[in-house]
């Protein structure tokens, strides 16, 4: 495989390819939007009968999953076949403020172990924060009507201030977790 | 909908998961360098995918380009509001940031052998059920 596959991927290369799976899903009739696979399977799972919000025929969202299962296929080629290794070439400065934190082996895989390992998966700590944040990107992309890719890619594509204000929200949330709430959740993390 | 008319969604997701994923998208690391404004990665990614989407959506518009059901493509546009997308986003974000993955990214990273990202996509389905229930009493 040749380095430039396997090398990772330059942003002015996936910015536009990204766009193109926006087009690419435009032009078959459909809109781009990850987060809406949740609200579907919620569905599947039986979740009308507590809410009417639930209440849509999934059959019309089918190719949406069936995306979303494509995703993960691509996830695993990527890894398998189109990379050699995990590392992320981080600004030193984010690096050595990680590591300050007590985070180790920055940037050799994508996630740091700290926060995913099978240990943190198994532990009631680590099980916790795992569905937290998972419960607030659920809670809020739907409250929001959709996320980075409704919002931020498809929204801004079609100029809607909607999906801006979505957007700004997004960055405000971010802002907030790293730079106040995560450096006092450090505690928590050396008790997983 | 039928088997072979699923084949290009499923196409376009394998391509969507390697792209995120080569492009260290869906790097928990990244995701914290952006909110830290120490690179300009996803910056460039986010920027140039929406600078394309824009030029081509107008494109699209202008031509008036049929999709391949031969209807002239349509965009329906959100209803606006404040407090939803504000309150509504700032909440995704704080989710973002603690797990360093967007709806997208969740499913790719399972693809990448993070099997613990599993527990965060069982809270992502909580957390739209959790939506659903509370909806009515939410400011929109």
């Amino acid at each position: 495989m040749p380095t430039f596959i396997t090398d990772p991927w330059p942003w002015y290369i996936a910015g536009p390819a990204i766009a193109l799976v926006m087009f690419l899903l435009i032009f078959f009739g459909k809109t781009f939007g990850v987060s809406d696979n949740l609200r579907t399977m919620c569905t599947i799972m039986g979740a009308e009968r507590y809410s009417k919000f639930f209440k849509l025929n999934w059959k019309n969202k089918i190719w949406n999953l069936v995306f979303t299962v494509g995703a993960v296929i691509g996830g695993f080629i990527s890894v398998r076949f189109l990379s050699n290794n995990q590392e992320v070439a981080l600004n030193s400065k984010t690096v050595s403020r990680l590591e300050s934190m007590g985070f180790e082996a920055v940037g050799q895989s994508y996630a740091p172990s700290e926060l995913f390992s099978t240990e943190v998966a198994t532990s009631f700590l680590g099980i916790l924060f795992l569905l937290f944040g998972g419960v607030l990107v659920g809670f809020g992309t739907r409250y929001a009507g959709g996320c980075t890719s409704g919002h931020a890619i498809s929204g801004i594509s079609n100029l809607q201030t909607s999906s801006l204000m979505a957007v700004v929200g997004f960055f405000l949330g971010g802002l907030i977790m790293v730079h106040l709430i995560f450096p006092s959740l450090l505690p928590f993390w050396n008790n997983i | 909908m039928k088997i072979y008319k699923l084949l290009k969604f499923f196409l376009t997701g394998i391509l969507f998961g390697v792209i995120l994923g080569k492009a260290e998208v869906i790097s928990w690391y990244r995701i914290y360098e952006m909110f830290s404004f120490e690179s300009f990665h996803m910056y460039g990614v986010i920027g140039s995918a929406c600078t394309v989407g824009i030029v081509g959506v107008l494109i699209m518009k202008a031509f008036n380009v049929h999709g391949l059901n031969g209807k002239p493509i349509s965009f329906k546009p959100k209803k606006f509001s404040v407090p939803r997308y504000l309150i509504g986003g700032t909440i995704f974000g704080l989710g973002w940031a603690l797990t360093g993955a967007c709806p997208g990214p969740l499913f790719i990273l399972v693809g990448y052998g993070y099997f613990s990202i599993i527990i965060v996509i069982i809270g992502a389905l909580l957390g739209t059920f959790l939506y659903g229930i509370l909806r009515k009493r939410l400011p929109h």
